[in-house]
């Protein structure tokens, strides 16, 4: 059966790759890419925006309806994940699961280095979520930075934080509601303000790292949105393994 | 000649979609998924380049400088969340499977069931 099917998969996706090897050869040339509503989007961003990232023009500002929707799909992706491990918790006593997080620690040196790196990762983060109007970055990245902060307390002081855990998910989860629920309100604020949903309705010639309107405050709240997101994803996981090692 | 950069996005295409097909163990699976995704990373961003241009970001350099598209870019962004997404969203199906059947090959899965 599993022959049959390496067969019949495998001439499915020779066909794939040549269908689509064959729609390559009528793109335009690689090197000619920016298509008018690009060019458009990236000559507005400085004078209309007063932002240099236009990156992030496009995401938060330009096209910040699609952003909205991309947010949803990581708020219920994050639910998808709770629902389906927590389920499993279910299955195991309060008592069972703090004896197991008295098994295997990791090493001293590991948990003085994850110690040691969580406050200049959290700073960086902060940063790259800050300046996320003018230079490479934004909420995206700096949040995935922020997770990897606190998922180094995870990693590192395993002993003392597993058995937190389960009450640092519920903080976790209103991190991650308070920062979708941030992008909503500015969504309704430009129709409210300004008229259309998610138009920039803030001020945008402000100076400093606020300049470009809303352009920063999204950045801020999906920055918090995306690391309680993740790091939900990862306390629920550890948790797993907290589970595993009971048995 | 052009057209080497997007025959490159094609290959990972099909090298990770064979990869879906031909595992064993459902985290590798997962890794052969990322593969096919990453080929999407590579169609945008080849069809967004623009020769000598810069990244489009105006730090420092004049407005009027030559820049890559920014469309493709900020869609390649939302690639990456929906895949980190999707990934979280399968390892946590994958734990439900190995807890369930104690097993991650998904032909094992499929013969406990019959």
């Amino acid at each position: 059966m599993r022959r049959g099917r390496l067969i019949v998969g495998g001439l499915g996706v020779l066909l794939v790759v040549a269908a689509f090897a064959w729609a390559c050869t009528g793109l335009h040339a690689f090197g000619h890419g920016t298509t008018r509503y690009g060019e458009m989007v990236a000559r507005a961003t400085v004078p209309q925006r007063a932002a240099t990232n236009a990156v992030a023009a496009v995401t938060f500002d330009f096209r910040g309806v699609d952003t909205l929707g991309e947010e949803f799909i990581l708020f219920i992706a994050v639910i998808g994940v709770s629902i389906l491990l927590r389920s499993l918790r279910s299955e195991t006593s309060e008592e069972e699961t703090h004896i197991a997080a008295a098994g295997p620690r990791g090493s001293e040196f590991s948990r003085w280095l994850a110690a040691g790196l969580v406050g200049p990762v959290a700073v960086l983060a902060a940063y790259i979520v800050a300046h996320g109007a003018l230079t490479p970055g934004g909420g995206f990245q700096g949040g995935a930075i922020l997770m990897a902060a606190v998922a180094a307390i995870f990693v590192g002081g395993e002993y003392v934080v597993l058995l937190t855990i389960r009450t640092s998910a519920t903080w976790l989860d209103i991190a991650d509601a308070l920062g979708a629920a941030g992008l909503v309100v500015l969504g309704f604020g430009g129709l409210i303000a300004a008229g259309t949903f998610f138009q920039n309705f803030i001020d945008k010639r402000t100076s400093g790292l606020l300049t470009g309107g809303i352009i920063p405050l999204a950045n801020i709240a999906v920055g918090l949105e995306v690391a309680g997101a993740l790091l939900t994803v990862v306390a629920e996981l550890l948790d797993q393994r907290l589970l595993s090692t009971r048995t | 000649m052009s057209v080497y950069p997007y025959l490159i996005a094609v290959w990972l295409f099909g090298v990770g979609l064979w990869g879906v097909i031909n595992s064993r163990n459902y985290l590798h699976l997962i890794m052969c998924l990322m593969v096919v995704q990453a080929s999407t990373y590579v169609l945008l961003l080849s069809i967004g380049y623009v020769n000598h241009g810069t990244a489009p970001i105006y730090q420092g350099i004049s407005t009027k400088a030559l820049v890559v598209d920014p469309i493709v870019q900020a869609l390649t962004l939302t690639d990456v969340v929906v895949e980190a997404t999707v990934v979280a969203l399968l390892l946590g199906l994958v734990v439900q499977a190995s807890k369930r059947f104690g097993s991650i090959d998904p032909d094992a899965i499929v013969r406990m069931r019959d």
